[in-house]
């Protein structure tokens, strides 16, 4: 059953920007950097980065350009809209059309569909590219302007076709390109931070005993993410997703030499099986529901339309989230990602923070109508998505406290905000969680790069309690941009992360005057703490590292320029990045390019989105959420500097009551243990798993099945024994020797005839042929 | 009628052949009997096949000849071998093959 | 249109190349190694030219046509028994003769300088060569007699390989080997009498008796029981969990080469039998069959995956692994599907491809370490890095890495397995899709664990400064490249094994797509 309206512009469509369908290219250059650092890097000794660097300058400015002209492209879809929408008129007298409408219970429309017929250009098996422009919406919601989005450009190519080509009734599997606004940003923000994190790699790794190979799986992890982010089918997505995997392995476990180290790479790997194992099973059933496609846009169309059923869609959305709890560090399977920090800082920043641990959250955005029709999001009080999210949120950012090591707050703080964008997205507010996202990506690299110019200041230490401190003095680059960083991460206005932030709270849909898809009071709640412990745990981090006096045994000096410069871009961004999708209310800003991010990205009026609700934005609820985090950063503060005063170097209160109360110690081992997790899975799960399931089923092959065929065979054997001893050697045997003795007998007797005469043997043949002669004679 | 004359004519070369394996010292003119016997036998191969009207009695006959050939080329190696041991090649000494 | 030349010709001499050149080398003396090895080598890159020839003339045929078989030869044969000389390819076969055609030179190749004890390369290169033929001829035959004859070529040079060339405990390995089989094929080829009498059958060619069973009305009791002969013959050689005993005794005591033969292209022979034989003849006893197929595969995956897990030799790992990665492509055949059955061959090839090239390590392994004990090893990235990195890679290839090989043997098998053919349990396959998806974090579990324990980490103290302990060397690198390529190549063009099997499988299936 579709409900497309299906009112077409009588103009011609806008055209498609050419661009689009080469944007292959863009993880094609870096795959190529791949192979080339591999082959010739050591060969020809030509240094890594002066190949990977200008491969990823190149995706960069290639990125820029299709964002240039996706943008250029929603504006003129818009305005080709705007034009012809009073051509459009309703077709009152269909009947379909009616009861289409009437059947939508919130009264909402489905856009225009953006699905072409495939079967004209399945059997040319090549280039055949889909983009239509749509034209027109079908109606619009009384008071709301009219937004119609482009349709995602699709480019692609069969891979290899099942059951006969699609022309004979079976099924082309595709691959290809699908440019929206969703990918369009992750391109862009996965070759910035890529690209930043190149040069910063440059020093930071200067000397390592494998700098060839991390700059070539930089590249294969660059090249992986964006295949990834410009996949145009779900089997590719579970291609680019394993990649990515993959590449995050290898660049974990890049000093494999200790095992701590392959051990969490090792890790990281089996934690996102686990979550693949949902990953797999979900795509397989939209594979069928769908109708037989890996199509994303299909799959979309057809959970929108209500061809699937919400039952099914559900099943789907929990398999799927599993994929999400692994890879986006979702609890319970987060606790790869801290240990994740064995690898270079620079890949934490690139990977285990701002790019790879996001697929998860861009998953669910790029299948968003299968999770929010499944979880039925809109006008529901709590789902899975938003539980998920908000217990995650809050358990990481908990973590966050109890660690001495500053990568490791930094992986937690990655954790629970990682967590705030799945309870976005869990919420309906697709937009803003896609926002914070991007504004994360930025603030949460300048984080981590930060953290690796204090360590490479500091003999490579991250102990934030034995090798830092006072750190302020001696690098003050670094620590400008780290506190700004630290800031849009605590979601201090107008930094970054405060806009992205803010968003999320009002999507929830609690605080008066917001609206929103549902009233989410459980995700609010959890949302509002994390703001104050993000804030907290920062100024923790920020005091143990810069304030105070130094306790280390180094000499910590200010970072080179390719190591500062990076910071001081991502830094301008995080400053920046969040003034692109300010409220229209806002004065000044507002009017102008207030809520241009969402146009960018969030689809609208085109069917392979559900159609959601934004909630208003409060001035009450920013001012609280501000506060709050602005309080607890206070505590923090006065907590610190109290104990400054009483003693220079220590890090802890020694007679805290975390020291003293028994529950609240309870409660510090708990954490510090990391709710005891890590227990679960390595002791108990792999560990019997390894133990004494594997040995069980091994003892079972060798003594039980193997015992068994060794049994028949040494039965046969025995068998074989009884028969030859009694039956072969006693009664045939005996008859065989007994006829041999008689035969032994009778041949002293004929030994005389054996003359050895060869004559006398010719005679006797004669003569017995002359007899036989004689015999036939007379008897015949 | 036709056929008997031959046969007659084989019965008395393989008679001389056998007379002369069964009495003759020599071996050489044993061996030389012997192709007395087998030519015995390709005569009545060559009636009988020319009687039934049936090539198969020439083609076995040529097949003698060659293995004769071979026989007497073995044979006389054997003789020889006997003469350069026993300095005699009288086959009534020659008693090897009691074992 | 076929090649003339290659239509009348092209599949036996294939076949019989081999064998020609293993006579050409009984006449010459065992001590001209180097001429043997020529003439070994020699052999095969003919027998491949003429084979890929074939292949890529079948290529262009043109899509449509790659369901019927091509250069069909029919000749009389046995006639009393009316087994016929009939030969023929089609999608199905082709990879599997490309994939044979490809592993022959370079277990030659890789011979060169790694000839096992006790040496005698003339004697093991014939029986590589006589291995050859049996394989080529298995793929080839059309004609149950005929197949059953090339089946059973191949199982005595095996049995030699393993039984000479193998490790401490190669007697036992060897007989068990030999005995397994043995039994399978003998149900095997009681089966296939059955099936020409109970037929009335004048003929025993394999589209003759599809023909004669679905012309016929016969009893789905004894359908059941032919099609049980034949699984019990094609399982074992597969091999299926219960029946897989005789492969981690076989692998870990064969020597390097026989291992590669034996991972790549013998226990394919199993599969390709079901695909070939058993599914297009007695498609209702199939069904029938299905879920007991389905249940053996899916708990072949986590059994394998568990006997994997508690190993502590390399190769016997390695071995285990096969029980594990054949479970796939057993599942993907029990779900009677064009998707499931398509991925079976290609988990077939790819399979082929990687488990050979583990194979290979193990055995350069064991050259340079004198043990494939896991405790003992261990930094081989410090010592060999090159070999470690190929280590490595193929690792991340038999876990069912996506852009890689493996990867498509095991998901469509997966997704097949959530809607099998019209008249299978559905329920029962979908839970048998669940446990093979979780057969893929195990396999990832103690493949990663291969990896770090002998890769990772520093070399223990025992070989820190071995002298024996070298990288790659030339015949190894022409050994593996290919495989290596191809593992890649396959990976992100899936299309060209899929789309040549496709028309092949989507044919012989009962009604095509459900």
């Amino acid at each position: 059953m579709t409900t497309f309206l299906p009112l077409l512009a009588t103009e011609s469509p806008v055209a498609v920007p050419g661009i689009f369908e080469i944007v292959w290219i863009v993880p094609a250059i870096m795959a190529a950097s791949f192979v080339a650092i591999l082959l010739f890097s050591k060969r020809l000794s030509i240094p890594a980065h002066w190949i990977g660097i200008p491969a990823i300058m190149a995706s960069f400015l290639f990125a820029l350009a299709i964002a240039g002209n996706w943008i250029a492209y929603v504006g003129d879809v818009a305005d080709s809209h705007d034009s012809g929408g009073e051509a459009l008129a309703f077709v009152d007298g269909d009947p379909e059309l009616a009861a289409a409408s009437a059947d939508d219970e919130h009264g909402k429309s489905i856009g225009v569909s953006c699905l072409t017929d495939d079967a004209n250009h399945a059997d040319d098996g090549h280039s055949d590219e889909e983009s239509l422009a749509p034209a027109a919406l079908g109606f619009v919601e009384e008071g709301e302007a009219p937004h119609v989005s482009p349709c995602p450009v699709v480019t692609q190519v069969t891979w290899f076709e099942n059951g006969g080509s699609a022309a004979s009734g079976g099924s082309d599997i595709q691959v290809g390109t699908m440019v929206d606004g969703q990918s369009v940003m992750l391109l862009v923000v996965v070759t910035f931070i890529s690209m930043l994190v190149h040069i910063f790699s440059t020093d930071y790794v200067a000397g390592d005993r494998r700098y060839t190979h991390y700059f070539a799986f930089l590249s294969l992890f660059t090249a992986s993410m964006l295949f990834f982010v410009l996949s145009s089918s779900t089997l590719q997505m579970i291609v680019g997703w394993e990649l990515v995997g993959v590449c995050s392995f290898a660049l974990i476990g890049h000093w494999w030499e200790d095992k701590p180290n392959s051990d969490a790479a090792l890790k990281a790997f089996l934690t996102n099986r686990v979550g693949d194992i949902g990953l797999l099973i979900g795509m397989i059933i939209l594979y069928f529901a769908a109708g037989r496609t890996f199509d994303i846009r299909a799959i979309n169309e057809a959970a929108v339309t209500g061809a699937i059923s919400q039952n099914t869609l559900m099943v789907a959305a929990l398999c799927l989230l599993a994929a999400v709890m692994s890879k986006s560090g979702q609890f319970i399977l987060h606790t790869w990602l801290p240990d994740a920090m064995a690898g270079p800082t620079p890949v934490s920043a690139l990977i285990h923070a701002a790019t790879m641990v996001v697929a998860g959250v861009y998953l669910i955005g790029r299948l968003y109508p299968v999770f929010y029709v499944g979880f039925d999001i809109e006008g529901s009080t709590i789902n899975p998505l938003a539980l998920v999210g908000g217990i995650t949120c809050v358990g990481g950012g908990m973590l966050a406290f109890v660690q001495r090591d500053i990568k490791k707050v930094l992986a937690y703080s990655t954790v629970s905000q990682l967590g705030y964008m799945v309870l976005a997205l869990g919420v309906g507010a697709y937009t803003a969680g896609m926002f914070h996202l991007f504004t994360h990506a930025i603030f949460k690299a300048c984080l981590f790069l930060g953290a690796g110019s204090v360590s490479h200041a500091c003999h490579h230490s991250f102990d934030m309690k034995a090798d830092m401190g006072g750190l302020k003095q001696y690098m003050p680059k670094t620590f400008w941009t780290f506190v700004i960083a630290s800031g849009a991460l605590a979601g201090i206005p107008p930094l970054a992360g405060f806009w992205s932030k803010d968003e999320i709270l009002v999507g929830a849909g609690v605080w008066p005057g917001t609206g929103g898809n549902g009233t989410y009071y459980l995700p609010f709640l959890f949302g509002m703490l994390t703001a104050a412990m993000t804030a907290a745990y920062m100024t923790r981090v920020i005091w143990l590292t810069f304030f105070g006096r130094y306790r280390g045994h180094a000499h910590p000096h200010e970072s080179g320029n390719r190591i500062t410069v990076p910071l001081i871009i991502l830094a301008v961004g995080a400053v920046f990045a969040g003034f692109l999708n300010v409220p229209k209310v806002l004065p000044v800003l507002g009017s102008r390019i207030g809520l241009w991010f969402e146009e960018m990205v969030e689809p609208a009026g085109i069917a392979t989105f559900p159609v959601i609700d934004h909630g208003k934005p409060s001035f009450s609820l920013a001012i609280v959420a501000t506060l709050l985090a602005l309080g607890a950063a206070t505590l923090v503060y006065v907590y610190y500097k109290r104990l400054y005063a009483k003693d220079a170097m220590a890090t802890d209160y020694t007679d805290s009551f975390v020291a003293k109360n028994r529950f609240i110690r309870a409660g510090h081992t708990l954490l510090v243990e990391k709710y005891y997790l890590d227990h679960l899975y390595t002791g108990t799960i792999a560990g019997s798993t390894k133990g004494w399931m594997a040995q069980a089923a091994y003892w079972f092959n060798q003594n039980v099945l193997d015992g068994f065929i060794d049994r028949v065979g040494s039965g046969t054997t025995a068998t074989g024994r009884f028969i030859y001893k009694y039956i072969d050697q006693g009664a045939i045997d005996g008859a065989v020797n007994g006829s041999g003795l008689g035969a032994s007998q009778s041949g002293e007797i004929l030994r005389k005839v054996q003359s050895g005469r060869v004559r006398q043997y010719a005679s006797l043949m004669f003569g017995a042929a002359t007899v036989l002669a004689a015999v036939f004679i007379i008897a015949v | 009628m036709f056929l008997n004359q031959f046969l007659f004519l084989a019965a008395i070369l393989f008679c001389i052949g056998v007379y002369g394996v069964l009495t003759r010292k020599n071996g050489v003119l044993v061996l030389m009997s012997i192709e007395l016997i087998l030519n015995a036998v390709n005569i009545n191969l060559v009636a009988f096949g020319s009687f039934n009207q049936d090539i198969a009695g020439q083609v076995f006959a040529l097949f003698i000849i060659a293995v004769a050939a071979a026989e007497v080329g073995v044979g006389l190696a054997i003789v020889l071998l006997i003469y350069r041991n026993r300095r005699s090649i009288d086959v009534s000494e020659a008693d090897l093959l009691q074992g | 249109m076929e090649n003339a030349f290659l239509q009348d010709w092209g599949i036996t001499l294939m076949v019989f190349v081999p064998l020609v050149g293993a006579v050409i080398m009984m006449l010459l003396p065992s001590e001209q190694e180097e001429n043997h090895k020529t003439i070994a080598l020699g052999t095969s890159l003919i027998t491949a030219a003429i084979g890929f020839w074939l292949v890529i003339d079948f290529y262009n045929l043109g899509s449509e046509t790659w369901s019927d078989l091509h250069y069909v030869v029919d000749r009389n044969w046995i006639d009393i028994v009316n087994a016929r000389y009939l030969v023929g390819i089609d999608g199905i076969s082709a990879p599997l003769i490309a994939l044979t055609l490809l592993v022959v030179p370079l277990v030659i190749i890789y011979s060169w300088n790694h000839i096992p004890e006790p040496g005698n390369a003339k004697a093991f290169l014939i029986l590589i060569l006589v291995l050859h033929t049996g394989m080529l001829g298995s793929f080839v035959a059309q004609d149950l007699v005929l197949f059953f004859v090339f089946f059973e070529v191949v199982l005595l040079p095996m049995y030699f390989m393993i039984g000479v060339w193998g490790g401490e405990n190669r007697l036992y390995a060897a007989i068990k080997f030999f005995l397994f089989t043995l039994f399978g094929s003998a149900l095997m080829l009681v089966s296939f009498l059955a099936l020409y009498w109970v037929t009335g059958s004048t003929t025993f060619s394999m589209e003759g008796l599809a023909q004669e069973v679905a012309s016929r009305d016969i009893g789905s009791q004894t359908q059941w029981l032919i099609f049980g002969g034949m699984f019990m013959g094609f399982g074992i050689k597969v091999p299926m969990f219960p029946f897989h005993t005789w492969l981690p005794d076989a692998h870990t005591q064969a020597p390097t080469q026989g291992s590669v033969i034996l991972a790549a292209v013998l226990l394919k022979l199993g599969t390709y039998g079901f695909v070939r034989i058993a599914l297009p003849i007695l498609p209702d006893a199939a069904i029938d069959w299905a879920p007991i197929i389905g249940g053996l595969a899916v708990a072949g995956i986590i059994y394998g995956a568990l006997g994997c897990l508690a190993q502590t030799d390399m190769k016997r790992l390695i071995a285990f692994s096969s029980v594990a990665h054949m479970g796939y492509v057993m599942l993907g055949i029990a779900t009677m599907t064009d998707f499931g059955i398509n991925a079976a061959i290609f988990g077939m090839v790819a399979h082929g491809l990687i488990t050979g090239m583990l194979f290979f390590i193990a055995g350069s392994v064991k050259e340079r370490y004198h043990t494939l004990e896991i405790k003992r090893l261990g930094g081989l990235l410090v010592q060999a890095p090159h070999l470690g990195w190929i280590l490595g890679f193929c690792v991340m290839a038999s876990l069912g890495l996506p852009g890689l090989a493996g990867f498509w043997g095991e998901f469509p098998a997966i997704l097949a397995a959530y809607e099998p053919a019209a008249g299978i349990n559905q329920t029962l396959f979908r839970v048998y899709m669940v446990i093979a998806a979780i057969g893929t974090v195990l396999a990832a579990a103690y493949l990663l664990w291969l990896l770090q324990r002998t890769a990772f980490g520093t070399p223990s103290e025992e070989f820190e400064d071995d002298p024996h302990i070298h990288d790659v060397v030339l015949t190894e690198w022409i050994a593996w490249i290919p495989l290596l390529i191809l593992i890649v190549l396959f990976g992100f063009v899936p299309g060209i094994i899929f789309n040549l099997t496709d028309p092949a499988v989507s044919a012989f299936l009962p009604g095509g797509t459900p």
